[in-house]
């Protein structure tokens, strides 16, 4: 039973035959973890928690500096110099005091994802370089967490979601990534805006089980053309990750100076 | 002959190697992922591929950022 003002807050979503009440509680009890709250990070937060999902965790090493304020719009020029988990944690709980942040304000590595990823449900992925992308890819992969996988650059952006072990995962198709740049190649802000709240919308579709994930299909946005493009992906038989299809949790230790040493 | 390339019809001259259609399109070497017919095919492998009408060519950016 949801309390009164539940039945107030979430009455759009009870509206919707693909989620009413029985959905609403599923997204109570799931929980899910965006590890950045950055551009991407920023719009997905504010949706998972406006929609009810009563568990959040944030990962995120980082403090609130200037360049972010253009478009990382859980922090505010008041928290310039704070830690953005705690920056952010505080306008979660503000927009629904229902929910349960777990702010984990370290950078992700081979030694902690284990710990961190085990506790959640569906991950997004709203890291903004190439070795965290990694990580996650080859964490989620051990630890058979579905997530949410995101890229920027520019104007450009691009998501697809992965189902470990089921379909096609990031290193499928973008395996050896470059250098990240040494100089800031933008975004947009709006850019990560889009693309982010599409990673919110997809662990809902996640969680309730309706409608299509974005699986084995890249979506790419191109903001100047204004233009949505869908490429199909498939699962690598050839993909340095998932292509063991006899790999275990435990028999599939992954180390991210893999990515790093690879980096041409 | 025709091929598709990033989903638009695109005239190319024929017995044009995978590869060499890459290079002619990014001559500076970016770093970009390219499947043929939704196979990955990565860069040693692209020579070996001669590109046939109709063949679905999809370039695809390293995209970072967040």
């Amino acid at each position: 039973m949801l309390r009164a003002q539940q039945y107030e807050r979430y009455a759009r979503h009870l509206a919707l035959p693909e989620i009413g009440e029985k959905g609403q509680k599923k997204l109570g009890k799931s929980r899910v973890l965006i590890i950045g709250t950055g551009g991407l990070g920023s719009p997905a937060a504010y949706y998972l928690a406006a929609a009810g999902i009563f568990t959040l965790g944030l990962a995120d090493a980082d403090v609130v500096e200037p360049s972010n304020l253009q478009r990382q719009i859980l922090h505010f020029t008041a928290d310039l110099g704070r830690k953005k988990t705690a920056s952010a944690e505080e306008k979660l709980k503000a927009l629904n005091p229902d929910i349960q942040i777990k702010t984990y304000p370290v950078r992700l590595t081979s030694e902690n994802a284990r710990t961190i990823l085990g506790d959640f449900d569906f991950i997004i992925d709203a890291t903004d370089n190439f070795p965290s992308k990694i990580l996650i890819a080859d964490a989620c992969h051990a630890l058979k967490k579905p997530y949410s996988h995101a890229g920027i650059l520019r104007f450009f952006g691009q998501t697809m979601t992965v189902i470990p072990g089921q379909t096609a995962c990031y290193r499928c198709v973008f395996d050896s990534p470059p250098e990240d740049p040494k100089v800031p190649q933008g975004p947009l802000g709006a850019v990560p805006g889009i693309i982010g709240s599409i990673q919110a919308i997809e662990a809902i579709k996640y969680i309730l089980n309706i409608g299509d994930l974005l699986t084995n299909r890249l979506l790419t946005f191109d903001a100047l053309k204004m233009k949505f493009r869908e490429v199909p992906v498939k699962r690598n038989p050839h993909c340095r990750l998932c292509a063991d299809l006899h790999s275990t949790i435990t028999a599939k230790p992954f180390d991210n100076r893999l990515p790093s040493s690879e980096i041409l | 002959m025709n091929i598709q390339i990033n989903g638009e019809n695109r005239e190319i001259s024929p017995s044009q190697s995978l590869s060499g259609l890459i290079k002619k399109l990014y001559p500076r070497k970016q770093r970009i992922a390219v499947l043929l017919n939704d196979d990955m095919i990565p860069v040693d492998k692209q020579i070996a591929h001669i590109l046939k009408e109709g063949d679905r060519v999809e370039i695809l950016t390293f995209a970072g950022g967040g």
